[in-house]
């Protein structure tokens, strides 16, 4: 019977069912990182546990890394104490920590992948919602809590019920000057915030294989702001390709024998889904959320939506969105002005995502009451950036160019928000207080539409900048 | 270790009205900087409790009329956003032993389940007469009953919708699920030794 990819690796990794119905499920590599760890590590103490595949874990540190200068010991106490812990808990448990001395730093949704960590048919889990990214390699990939790390680090399962399975088809083309982040907005819009509650996102169609790796990342990546359990796209040889030579890939004698397992596990055709749902690219505009949740998102062509419009379960949402952003119905989003423009987080902070601002940015200058600044995903993207010169582009313009980490993207660490401040944001989440501020407001879009927006001072529509 | 049994839960009630509470709201990730959960429950809805220079802000969490409240009542995907399970465990150092809402983000739901927090799901109409109930009589006390999925108040009873898989790791006290899965060693095993990748995809 034609199988689709979920339930190939769902039951490949299916070490049983338990007595309440769960699934106990295999993880095959589990990321770990500062904040959501050193309560797991310290419940195994307690336990008198060990972990069990130490092999299987790797561990890095992103969000309380500054950005500016990441010497030792950091300027905030607190981040500097949860770095020691995180030292501590993989020299215990004999974990492999790549940390800002190794040069393999940086989000553990973007050294993933870029180490050839996160390969197709794996189940891979996180203590962070955004693990969903992973499944652009056609992997199952959950974002987890720390009992849940707990779980992994002592038995390397977890106990989880199994979710449904929906396939999203993105017809057509994309136009130029849109991107996978105007996709993904676009399906969140479509099916809301809590549209893929219960169910897993399978991304397919031409738009989708027209996409490389990391842009197929950035829709994943945001599989979870819409509700889903995780989001995955069939692999491909684009997938082969990126994964080889990395540095935890296959070795050379295995692989060819690697390629035929992870064909073997993608969707057949006639596969069964147990829901559909499709959008059109080719006549997609780029999007901008105008709210509080990323499912409060618009074309750049549309108006700010009316209340007569909200769906009545809808209204309160809308109305303390109005509220917090200060906007007016019926407001184009275009021409907003912005105070704070950043390209960065574990959705768009990828070798594409800068190249595309930088083609944007190239020989123009930031608006001055504008403060930019671009934030690349690992020390790995980063020495990239620099050895093809992207970094001198974003400097002469005006931005600050930084080290690795998940920095304004939420208030962890030194780089946030003051007062009300305005923020085109190439992040995943404009809920209130995310960006470190109460009171602050996040515009999300794609790095290309931060890039235009900085130079304008103002959001504009990138497609005219391409 | 076998976690406690939960079977029935009484206590006030507590509204946090409004959908897609996220949990930047229900936490601040500027208080995740702990290697424990201990001060958790200090945090809970912080920014919707406090203005910047410590003034309380109108927010049910800080009202008196809901001292000592464990039944908290919300609406649609509440949750959402970060895996963090310092929101779970913020609400439930703050007293909260169960939460019953229209629905609830995955990740969330499941955090609630790994420390014993039931989460039950109730339909729009029954949660609004629920919350002005409870609006109107804070000091009433509810019974969440995982036995008949049901919650009584005021003489009255609602159904609640709970996953079985839930209601029975809640009931027979193996929610904390670390034991449960060491008991597979065997099958455990058996799956490592079948995965290609951890086999030289031989």
């Amino acid at each position: 019977m034609p199988e689709n990819l979920f339930n190939k690796v769902w039951d490949l990794h299916s070490v049983r069912i338990l007595p309440n119905g769960q699934t106990q499920l295999f993880i095959g590599l589990h990321l770990v990182h500062e904040v959501t760890s050193p309560q797991a590590f310290q419940m195994l103490r307690e336990r008198n546990l060990k972990v069990s595949f130490p092999q299987r874990t790797f561990a890095t540190v992103d969000h309380i890394v500054p950005t500016k200068s990441q010497a030792r010991p950091f300027s905030d106490v607190l981040a500097e104490k949860m770095m020691k812990e995180l030292e501590k808990n993989v020299n215990e448990f004999g974990i492999k920590l790549f940390d800002t001395s190794t040069y393999k730093q940086g989000i553990v949704h973007v050294i993933g992948p870029e180490l050839g960590l996160t390969q197709p048919g794996m189940t891979i889990a996180c203590g962070d919602s955004h693990t969903s990214t992973h499944g652009a390699f056609g992997s199952i990939a959950l974002g987890i809590g720390t009992s849940q790390v707990r779980d992994v680090l002592a038995t390397q399962c977890i106990a989880v019920d199994k979710p449904k399975v929906r396939n999203i088809n993105i017809k057509g083309k994309l136009s130029k000057g849109v991107y996978a982040k105007d996709v993904i907005l676009k399906i969140i819009k479509e099916l809301g915030v809590n549209g893929g509650i219960g169910y897993a996102y399978e991304y397919s169609g031409e738009a989708m294989q027209n996409m490389g790796m990391e842009e197929r990342m950035t829709v994943c990546n945001m599989s979870i702001e819409g509700g889903a359990k995780c989001g995955y796209v069939n692999p491909d040889n684009k997938t082969f390709d990126y994964i080889t030579n990395r540095i935890f890939a296959p070795k050379k004698e295995n692989f060819e024998d690697a390629v035929r397992f992870w064909k073997s596990i993608a969707s057949d055709p006639n596969a069964e889904y147990d829901d559909y749902f499709e959008i059109n690219a080719s006549t997609l505009a780029p999007m901008v959320t105008w709210g509080i949740n990323p499912g409060q998102a618009m074309s750049i062509e549309e108006t700010i939506p009316r209340i007569l419009d909200m769906k009545e379960d809808e209204i309160d949402t809308y109305s303390l969105a109005l509220r917090h952003m200060r906007f007016k119905e019926g407001d184009p989003i275009k021409g907003k002005k912005i105070d704070v423009a950043f390209i960065g987080s574990c959705t768009n902070s990828r070798m594409s995502d800068l190249r595309e601002a930088a083609k944007i940015v190239e020989g123009k200058k930031v608006s001055p009451h504008v403060n930019a600044f671009v934030v690349p995903g690992s020390q790995q993207v980063k020495k990239a950036a620099e050895e093809e010169g992207l970094n001198k582009i974003f400097s002469d313009a005006g931005f600050e160019w930084r080290n690795a980490g998940c920095s304004i993207c939420l208030g962890m660490n030194e780089d946030k928000l003051t007062g009300d401040e305005i923020c085109a944001s190439s992040s995943n989440r404009n809920f209130i207080g995310r960006q470190g501020s109460a009171k602050g407001r996040t515009l999300l879009m794609s790095p290309a539409m931060v890039a235009a927006a900085a130079i304008n001072g103002k959001v504009v529509d990138a497609r005219d900048y391409v | 270790m076998k976690s406690e049994k939960i079977i029935q839960i009484r206590g006030k009630g507590i509204v946090v009205s409004g959908n897609d509470i996220d949990t930047d709201r229900i936490i601040p990730a500027r208080y995740l900087k702990e290697i424990t959960f201990a001060n958790m429950g200090n945090y809970a809805f912080y920014d919707e409790r406090f203005e910047e220079n410590g003034n309380m802000k109108k927010h049910s969490f800080n009202e008196d009329k809901f001292k000592g409240a464990s039944i908290l009542v919300a609406n649609k995907n509440f949750g959402c956003g970060s895996s963090r399970e310092h929101a779970p465990q913020s609400l439930m150092r703050s007293g909260i032993k169960a939460i019953i809402a229209e629905s609830f983000a995955d990740i969330f739901a499941g955090n609630c389940r790994m420390i014993g927090l039931p989460t039950a799901t109730i339909k729009l109409e029954s949660i609004q007469k629920l919350m002005n109930f409870i609006e109107n009589n804070p000091s009433e006390i509810l019974v969440v009953d995982l036995q008949k999925k049901e919650l009584a108040y005021n003489n009255s009873k609602l159904n609640f919708e709970m996953s079985n898989s839930l209601r029975d790791s809640l009931m027979e006290g193996t929610w904390d699920s670390t034991s449960v899965l060491l008991e597979a060693k065997d099958d455990i095993k058996k799956v490592v030794s079948r995965l290609p990748y951890l086999n030289n995809f031989t």
